[in-house]
C-alpha cells in the first residue's frame, strides 16, 4: 500500500481539526475546569473561590451514604447493562427469525426508543406508583406490597426496570443489524454441521456478534452510569429522601440543587477516574478476546 | 381577550406619546399551570394599571431551576430585575453579597412608601436580615397547618386534637372508625422546622442563623425532637400514622382518597384540596407537645419571596419598587390569597378578606394567617443556613431509615448533626 495519500502532510490533521475541536470544547476544557473548581469552595453568585485544597474530596469520600450509593451505583449498572444487553439480544434472536410480519415486530420494538426520555420516565412512574400504579396492583395479588419511594429495594427495582426498558431497544437495533450481516453461507455451512440450532447460536452467531456486543456493552456502562439520572430524579420525584441513588445523581442534586460546586466537581472528577479505570479495563482485557473480521 | 388587553396596552402606550419612555423589567418566578396563571393575571393587572413601566413574569421551571438559573444569568451579566427564592434558597442568595438590594433599601431609596409593620408578623422576619430589615418580598406564604376529615373524625367521634398528647388519646378511635389517624407531607419544614418554632426552641446557633454564617451550627439533635420521632416511629409500628415516602403528593394522596383522617400539609395546599376531594374538611393548628411547652408559638412561613437583583439602572430599581408596592396593596394580596390559598402578607389585606366575610364562608382559609399571627418567641422567626437543600435531604434520608427500621433515633440525629454543620461550615468558606 502506497504510504501517503495526501499531498501536503498538514492536511489530514486539518481535517481531523472539527472534530478535535468539538472534543475540546465540549470535553477536555470542561473536565479541567471540574478539576480545577473541585479544589475549591465557591460563592455560586460572583465566583469568589477560596482554595481548600483536598477537602471536596474528603468530605465527598467521608459522607456516611457515599459507601451506600456507590455501591448501589454498581449494582445498578451491572443489572442495567446486562439486563439491557441479553433482553436486547433475545428479542433481536426472535425477531430475526419471524418470517411473517418481521417489520412489524421490529417498528414495535425499536418503538420505545423514539420514546423521549422524560416521557418514558413518567410512563414507568406511572406505572410503578405506590397508589394508582398498574404493577404494584398486579404484584400486590402475589401478596408483595411494592412500595416505591418507601422501601429502598422496591425503589431500587423500579429504576432498574425502568431504565433497562429504556435501553432495550436500542441493544435490539444494533443486534439485529449485527445479526444480518452474518452472511448466510456461513449460516448454511453451519447448519449442515450442526444441528442443534442452540450449539448453533453459542458457537457460530454469538462470536460473530462480540464486536457489538462489546460496543454495546461500553455504552450500556456509560449510559447506566451517566444517563439515568432523568429517570432516577422522576422516580424519587425530586425528594430522594431514603431511595437508592447514583453516584451521577448526587452530582447533579449537589451541583445543580444545593450549589455546591466544589463539592460536585469534587464528586465528578471521582467518578471520572472510576470510568478511566473501567475503561482502560475492558480494552485491555476484554478486547483481546473479541475478533473483528 | 387577551389581544384585546394588549390592544388596550399598545392603544395606552401610543397615546401617551413618545416622550414617556416605558422601563421594562423582568420577573423570573417558579409557578406553573394554575398557580402561573395567577401570577400571569397579576403581572397583566400592574401593566394595566400605570403606563409606565411593562413587566415581563417568565416561568423558569420549579424552585431549584429557577435559583440556579438566576445564579448562571447572574455570572453572565443577564440577570432579571426580579426572582422569585424559595424558603431552603433563602441563605445562599442573602448570603452573596451584593447581589441583592433589600427590599426595604430599594423601595425607600425609590421613595415609594414602605412600613414593616404592614405585614403579618410571622411573613415579616423570614426574608430579614438579623437586624430585622426586610431583604426579600415575601411573596407565595403558607405555613402547616393540620387538615381533618369531619366525617371521619364523626364517625370516631373524637375533636381535632391541639396537641400531640391529644393525638395520642384519640387515634386509637380513628383507626377503629377505619381510618388511618395521621399522614405528613414534608418532614423537614412541618416536623423539624416548624417544630422548633412551634415550642420556641433554637434550631441553629448565631441566633438561628441569622446573624452570619460563619460558624453557625445547627442545634437539630435535642432530647425534644428526638422524642418527637420516636413517638412517630411508635405510630407508625401502631398503625396510628402512615409514611408514604419523602414526596409531597404521594403523603397527600391518601387524605384525598379519605384513607387516612387528618393530614398536615401547607395552609397553600386548602385550594388545591378544595377542587380534588368530595368531602368536607376543615382545618386548624399544627400541633404541639405539652411535655415541651405550655405556651406554643407562632409558626413561620414556607414558600418564596421575591428578591430584586443588582446591577441594574436606577429607572429599573424604581420600577421594580413600585412593583412590590403594588403587589405588597390590599386589593393584589386579597385577589393571590383568595385565588391561591396562600396567606396575605399584610395585615390590611388579611382584614379586608375578613370584613368581606370570606372567613365565615371558608373558615379553613384563616387558620395558617391566625397561626402565623399567634405569640411569637425568640426561635419562631425561622432560620437561616446555607446548603440548607443538601442538609433537608440528609434529614429526608434519615427520617425514611428511622421509619424503615434501618436506623435509631439517636444515629439518625446523631448523622443529621454531623453532616448539617460539616455542609454548613463549607457554606460559611464559599462567602
Amino acid at each position: 500500500m502506497e504510504k501517503s495519500q495526501f499531498q501536503n502532510p498538514w492536511f489530514p490533521y486539518l481535517l481531523l481539526l472539527p472534530q478535535m475541536g468539538i472534543i475540546a470544547v465540549f470535553f477536555l476544557w470542561p473536565a479541567a475546569e471540574a478539576i480545577k473548581s473541585s479544589f475549591y469552595l465557591e460563592d455560586p453568585f460572583f465566583g469568589n473561590a477560596t482554595f481548600v485544597g483536598l477537602d471536596n474530596y474528603r468530605d465527598a469520600l467521608s459522607a456516611s451514604d457515599y459507601k451506600r450509593t456507590a455501591w448501589f451505583t454498581a449494582i445498578f449498572t451491572v443489572l442495567v447493562s446486562v439486563l439491557s444487553l441479553a433482553l436486547g439480544l433475545m428479542l433481536a434472536v426472535s425477531a430475526d427469525r419471524v418470517l411473517r410480519g418481521q417489520s412489524t415486530y421490529k417498528t414495535l420494538l425499536m418503538w420505545v426508543y423514539a420514546i423521549a426520555p422524560p416521557v418514558a420516565g413518567l410512563i414507568g412512574v406511572m406505572l410503578f406508583d405506590q397508589h394508582i400504579g398498574p404493577l404494584v396492583d398486579f404484584v400486590a395479588i402475589f401478596g408483595w406490597e411494592m412500595r416505591v419511594g418507601v422501601n429502598y429495594w422496591d425503589t431500587g427495582l423500579a429504576m432498574i426496570i425502568v431504565s433497562t426498558w429504556k435501553q432495550v431497544p436500542y441493544c435490539f437495533i444494533f443486534f439485529l443489524s449485527g445479526l444480518q450481516s452474518i452472511p448466510t453461507s456461513v449460516k448454511e455451512a453451519a447448519k449442515v454441521d450442526c444441528r442443534s440450532e442452540t450449539r448453533r447460536f453459542w458457537s457460530i452467531t454469538f462470536p460473530l456478534l462480540a464486536p457489538t456486543t462489546f460496543f454495546l456493552m461500553i455504552l450500556n456502562i456509560t449510559y447506566a452510569m451517566f444517563e439515568t439520572f432523568g429517570t432516577i430524579d422522576l422516580i424519587v420525584k425530586d425528594q430522594p429522601g431514603n431511595s437508592p441513588v447514583t453516584l451521577v445523581y448526587k452530582v447533579y442534586r449537589d451541583g445543580f440543587r444545593g450549589n455546591d460546586l466544589g463539592g460536585s466537581s469534587a464528586q465528578s472528577v471521582i467518578l471520572m477516574i472510576i470510568v478511566l479505570l473501567l475503561t482502560i479495563v475492558q480494552f485491555r482485557l476484554i478486547e483481546k478476546r473479541v475478533h473483528y473480521n | 381577550m387577551k389581544n384585546l388587553k394588549l390592544a388596550a396596552a399598545i392603544a395606552a402606550a401610543v397615546s401617551c406619546g413618545p416622550a414617556l419612555a416605558q422601563t421594562e423589567i423582568v420577573w423570573w418566578h417558579a409557578h406553573g399551570g394554575q398557580l402561573g396563571e395567577t401570577v400571569n393575571s397579576i403581572a397583566e393587572q400592574f401593566n394595566a394599571s400605570q403606563s409606565e413601566i411593562v413587566l415581563t413574569p417568565v416561568f423558569k421551571g420549579g424552585y431549584e431551576d429557577t435559583l440556579t438559573a438566576t445564579i448562571a444569568a447572574f455570572r453572565a451579566g443577564e440577570q432579571p430585575n426580579i426572582v422569585q427564592v424559595f424558603d431552603a434558597g433563602a441563605a445562599t442568595i442573602i448570603g452573596a453579597q451584593g447581589a441583592v438590594i433589600p427590599a426595604e433599601d430599594l423601595m425607600t431609596q425609590a421613595g415609594v412608601e414602605f412600613d414593616a409593620n404592614n405585614y403579618i408578623s410571622g411573613v415579616r422576619y423570614f426574608y430579614a436580615d438579623s437586624e430585622g430589615k426586610m431583604v426579600g418580598m415575601p411573596f407565595n406564604s403558607s405555613t402547616p397547618i393540620l387538615y381533618y376529615n369531619i366525617a371521619a373524625l364523626e364517625k370516631a367521634g373524637v375533636e381535632p386534637p391541639k396537641t400531640w398528647e391529644e393525638f395520642e388519646s384519640i387515634a386509637p378511635a380513628i383507626v377503629d372508625a377505619g381510618y388511618i389517624p395521621l399522614a405528613q407531607s414534608h418532614s423537614p419544614w412541618i416536623w423539624t422546622e416548624n417544630f422548633h418554632s412551634r415550642h420556641n426552641l433554637p434550631f441553629a446557633s448565631n441566633n438561628n442563623g441569622f446573624d452570619g454564617s460563619d460558624g453557625t451550627k445547627i442545634l437539630v439533635n435535642n432530647d425534644a425532637i428526638k422524642m418527637h420521632f420516636s413517638k412517630v416511629k411508635e405510630w407508625l409500628d401502631k398503625g396510628w400514622y402512615a409514611y408514604y415516602g419523602a414526596g409531597w403528593g404521594d403523603n397527600q394522596t391518601p387524605f384525598e382518597n379519605s384513607e387516612v383522617a387528618m393530614w398536615l400539609g401547607s395552609s397553600g395546599s386548602f385550594g388545591g384540596l378544595l377542587n380534588s376531594v368530595d368531602f368536607e374538611f376543615s382545618a386548624t393548628y399544627l400541633p404541639y407537645w405539652e411535655a415541651i411547652t405550655s405556651e406554643p408559638t407562632q409558626t413561620f412561613i414556607g414558600g418564596a419571596a421575591l428578591f430584586a437583583l443588582t446591577g441594574h439602572s436606577d429607572e429599573e430599581n424604581k420600577a421594580t419598587a413600585e412593583f412590590f408596592k403594588f403587589l405588597s396593596s390590599t386589593d393584589v394580596q386579597k385577589f393571590w390569597h383568595k385565588e391561591t390559598g396562600y396567606v396575605p402578607i399584610t395585615t390590611a389585606a388579611y382584614e379586608a378578606a375578613k370584613a368581606e366575610g370570606y372567613y365565615d364562608e371558608k373558615p379553613q382559609a384563616e387558620i395558617g394567617i391566625k397561626q402565623l399571627s399567634l405569640p411569637s418567641g425568640d426561635n419562631s422567626k425561622g432560620y437561616r443556613m446555607g446548603f440548607y437543600v443538601q442538609i433537608r435531604d440528609v434529614m429526608n434520608r434519615e427520617y425514611g431509615r428511622i421509619f424503615a427500621g434501618e436506623t435509631d433515633v439517636e444515629s439518625a440525629f446523631n448523622v443529621i448533626e454531623e453532616e448539617g454543620n460539616k455542609l454548613l461550615d463549607r457554606f460559611s468558606k464559599t462567602n
